[in-house]
């Protein structure tokens, strides 16, 4: 049994706008385990982006976590004293962002940005928060760490700026690092070095990874278990093999069918899914995915339940219900079918 | 311009209490200068018997040095200081948008020769010219005038010209060029209608420089000369009685504050209001 | 750098002829023989027939504004009319007290403008922020005569606290009076710098706070103030740079009004001075004199700039 580290119940963030409430996060439940890594998979405004702020409490007005209970370490995160989350963020929970060209202040060097951090929460004096600097840039892959703190981050490549974060993020050994869509913003061979960065982080350290991407294949190559969402709700949840090899719902057949395949051949077509996500300042209050799910049928304008298949893989559609033989006879169906 | 603008505009007003403040004293304020009449007294009227009396119910605002009533000086100096604020405000925006839409309209060397030209005028400090202009000028109302729009019209030059360059690259400019209309129908009927917000915007901030430098220029005696009051004129001679009558001093700068502060207060607002995205509160 | 440097003195030329050329029309447009305001008391009618010739009065216009140019050039700025004193020297000798004064209403504005600013943008909308919005615009609205003529009532008419008039109490030479005399008059100007400077560091300090960096810095577990003093202000304080050097042509013009009524003995009340008695050679020399603060002052300003933002620092 490994441990809990974070678990998040029935998540609800909503953006008031002048049209309305946009609810961006509609009941979103889900764990993290210690040392584990997580890939959130959806396309942009699914809600992963704004579930990992919600897990930082960095929702600012006009947003706001209308429900839910988070916890870390069994500990209920609401309610916390802003005091209390400076002393969790960017210490126990750190997060690096999408686009490394503006994640860092352009008028200050890199050694101040990382030393600041080091300081804050290691209690460490400059010269040591330095020389930790300089260690931790190594340890992402940048030579000549000296040199570079001094330097301001314009004088760095956005692949580069992305390993400063990295570094900055893993500078206090955080239990959780949540990367939200770290690689988006780089050219492809970049993206392969910093994704290897990730790999060898799952590798040698403690920190559970929660990576939050729309690239599936991103997701194949660093994560063990996998969390679906679409219009701001998990449409499944397994592991890699689950969700790969044994997808229950037509949206996360949809999404495989739409990437590319390591070695498939010229041959193979891409089908991308048609249509467009929900509208979220008038939700529908069945399953979002019915307009443009191919199997859609009467029940699906209610909400579906969440079915269990095995051990932790769970879908949220109405195919599923009944029993698990028949949903799981159905998948097989659809893909021998292909 | 359409409807939406100006709805705008007026829920900005409304949701700002100084906007609707500032409105007020403006009200209050012009209709005080045009019905100056109305406080009874003659504003050039001296009377030795009622010397510095301090305000009370006589003389609302008191009287000064000549024993003249203050309130009356104060009404008939703000009818001067409005009028040079709007018709100054009124021939720099005209200066102002003709050389900005040629400048930006037609680019080229003209451009760049009207640009380096308001540099130029830029790089001299204005206040100084003011008081040059003053000298080798008669101190008329209508010089006054003249010589702070001479002053004024870089400003609104600027933004005309940033707003036509963006205007002209529209859809339907484009189309009027290739179909064939000539210049200045352009100018008349596509690019000057998109230019109302930034002008109004502008020449309402320019009243209130206006104001500001003519009661600076007559404070310090360059201004419209006695025996007519204009509020800077007033402060000038109050403070010769500052240890006897205070009252001389605060009235006339309190309405040159109010009067200034309101023109920019709606400034602002009209600007907000005007482009929405801006700031939304 | 060099490049930079050499590029902005390049186009700060092209200005420097404009200029000269409005001081020169000008000069010739006034009134009177200009051989005038190079005549001193003891001089011969030879002398001022040569002098004439010298300046080239007998030859055309252009070539008289190049020999003009020349004299400038070696600090020749001619006679005033009224005590024939030479102008730049008369100049030079006000320039202390403006400068003292202008420098240190500038430096106090600063100081209060930014935390000022950096509160109000942080706090936009809420008390905080339109109280001091509602401070500024009282600022960039007030008459600085006004503002004087109150402050001088308050504090040396009513309670005798400070001096109202001049810089020196007759017969007493210690900074200290002076710095009391400045009091009044640096607090006046200081107001009036304060108001614009605080509005352009708010609505900076509003643009920087939507930046990315500044949300990842939450994400990093700072606090908002550290966020706001370390991180943003270096960002705003930059732009200051270029105020600053646009400041520099009030240097002289702008402390006129507040010269006058405070009796500063700078070039204000120089300037104030030449105008009532329609000293033109003082006059244009003071024209000049400050065109060319400005100009100079933002060429240093943006030259300065691309020395301090370290973005700047590696194109050049």
């Amino acid at each position: 049994m490994t441990k809990r580290l974070l678990s998040v119940e029935n998540l609800q963030v909503s953006f008031a706008t002048r049209d309305g409430e946009n609810q961006a996060v509609r009941g979103v439940s889900f764990h993290i385990d210690a040392g584990e890594t997580v890939g959130i998979v959806g396309e942009s405004g699914s809600g992963k982006s704004v579930t990992a702020k919600a897990v930082m409490s960095l929702i600012t007005p006009p947003g706001r976590i209308t429900a839910g209970n988070i916890r870390f370490r069994g500990g209920s995160l609401t309610g916390l004293s802003e005091k209390e989350w400076r002393s969790l963020r960017g210490n126990r929970i750190a997060m690096v962002f999408q686009d490394p060209m503006t994640s860092l202040n352009p008028v200050k060097k890199i050694g101040q940005q990382l030393t600041e951090v080091i300081r804050r929460h290691r209690g460490l004096n400059k010269e040591a928060a330095f020389a930790e600097a300089a260690k931790l840039l190594r340890q992402v892959g940048i030579q000549q760490p000296e040199q570079r703190l001094k330097q301001y981050p314009h004088e760095f490549s956005g692949g580069m700026r992305q390993r400063v974060m990295i570094a900055m993020a893993l500078s206090c050994q955080p239990e959780l690092l949540i990367a939200d869509e770290p690689t988006t913003a780089l050219d492809a061979t970049i993206q392969a070095q910093i994704l290897d960065l990730f790999k060898e982080l799952k590798e040698n350290s403690e920190t559970a990874i929660a990576l939050i991407t729309h690239d599936l294949g991103v997701v194949a190559q660093v994560c063990t278990r996998v969390i679906v969402m679409y219009g701001g709700l998990i449409m499944e949840e397994g592991t890699v093999e689950d969700i790969f090899y044994r997808p229950q719902h037509p949206y996360t057949q949809g999404l495989l069918r739409s990437i590319p395949k390591r070695g498939g051949g010229s041959r193979e077509r891409l089908i991308p899914i048609e249509g467009t996500p929900p509208d979220l300042l008038d939700p529908p209050p069945g399953c979002p995915f019915m307009e443009r799910c191919p199997h859609a049928f009467g029940r699906c304008s209610e909400r579906p339940p969440v079915v269990e298949h095995a051990a932790g893989h769970r879908s949220m559609c109405w195919l599923a219900e009944g029993t698990q033989n028949q949903a799981a006879a159905y998948a097989e169906g659809r893909t021998s079918g292909e | 311009m359409n409807r939406s603008k100006w709805k705008n505009v007026k829920d900005e007003l409304f949701a700002n209490g100084l906007g609707v403040a500032a409105v007020l004293i403006l009200t209050v304020f012009t209709l005080g200068a045009v019905f100056a009449f109305l406080s009874g007294y003659d504003p050039n009227a001296m009377d030795a018997m009622a010397r510095l009396t301090p305000p009370g119910a006589g003389h609302w605002f008191g009287t000064d040095d000549y024993g003249r009533d203050y309130l009356a000086r104060a009404l008939y100096g703000g009818r001067i200081s409005l009028l040079v604020g709007f018709a100054s405000m009124i021939v720099a925006t005209g200066i102002g948008v003709t050389i900005g839409v040629i400048s930006g309209y037609f680019g080229g060397w003209l451009d760049n020769l009207l640009m380096r030209m308001l540099d130029v005028v830029l790089s001299i400090p204005s206040f100084l010219i003011l008081l040059l202009l003053s000298v080798y000028l008669k101190p008329s109302v209508g010089n006054i005038i003249i010589i702070i729009a001479l002053l004024m019209w870089m400003n609104v030059a600027r933004v005309v010209r940033a707003e036509t360059m963006t205007i002209k690259e529209r859809e339907y400019v484009l189309y009027a060029k290739a179909s064939g209309q000539s210049a200045s129908g352009i100018i008349w009927r596509h690019i000057l209608p998109g230019l109302v917000p930034v002008i109004i915007v502008g020449a309402t901030n320019n009243i209130a420089s206006a104001i500001m430098m003519e009661s600076s220029l007559s404070f310090l005696g360059f201004g419209v000369q006695p025996p007519n009051a204009t509020w800077g004129s007033m402060l000038n001679s109050a403070q010769g009685y500052i240890a006897q009558a205070p009252y001389l001093a605060l009235f006339p700068g309190l309405l040159i504050l109010l009067t200034v502060l309101s023109f920019n207060v709606l400034g602002d607002i009209l600007r907000v209001g005007f482009e929405p995205k801006l700031t939304r509160r | 750098m060099r490049q930079l440097i050499v590029r902005r003195l390049l186009q700060t030329l092209p200005m420097l002829f404009f200029v000269s050329v409005v001081c020169f029309t000008m000069i010739k447009l006034a009134p009177g023989d200009p051989v005038l305001s190079f005549v001193t008391p003891n001089m011969h009618a030879d002398d001022i027939e040569r002098i004439r010739h010298n300046l080239g009065l007998d030859k055309p216009a252009y070539i008289q504004y190049f020999i003009w140019l020349k004299e400038m050039a070696k600090g020749n700025f001619g006679y005033s009319l009224v005590n024939h004193q030479p102008v730049l020297g008369q100049i030079l000798e006000r320039l202390p007290a403006t400068a003292g004064l202008m420098g240190s209403a500038i430096a106090l504005a600063v100081m209060l403008a930014v935390p000022l600013g950096l509160i109000a943008g942080a706090n936009r909308n809420r008390w905080a922020d339109k109280l001091i919005n509602f401070i500024s615009y009282v600022g960039i609205s007030i008459p600085l005569f006004w503002l004087a003529i109150l402050l001088i009532y308050l504090f040396a008419i009513k309670l005798h606290l400070l001096p109202s008039m001049g810089m020196r109490t007759i017969g007493v030479e210690s900074a200290a009076d002076v710095l009391k005399h400045g009091i009044l008059p640096c607090s006046v100007l200081a107001f009036g710098f304060l108001a614009g400077y605080v509005r352009y560091i708010r609505s900076s300090t509003i643009g920087q706070l939507k930046e990315e960096y500044v949300q990842i810095q939450y994400a990093f577990g700072s606090k908002k103030s550290t966020i706001l003093f370390r991180h943003v202000m270096k960002h705003v304080l930059l732009p200051v740079i270029t105020l600053l050097g646009m400041s520099m042509g009030d240097l002289v013009a702008g402390a006129i009004v507040t010269e006058t009524v405070f009796s500063w003995p700078g070039i204000g009340s120089l300037g104030m001075t030449a105008v009532k008695g329609m000293d033109y050679p003082v006059i244009m020399g003071i024209t000049l004199f400050s065109s060319l603060m400005l100009i100079f002052g933002n060429m240093a300003a943006d030259i300065l700039y691309s020395f301090v933002d370290p973005r700047i620092k590696l194109k050049g």
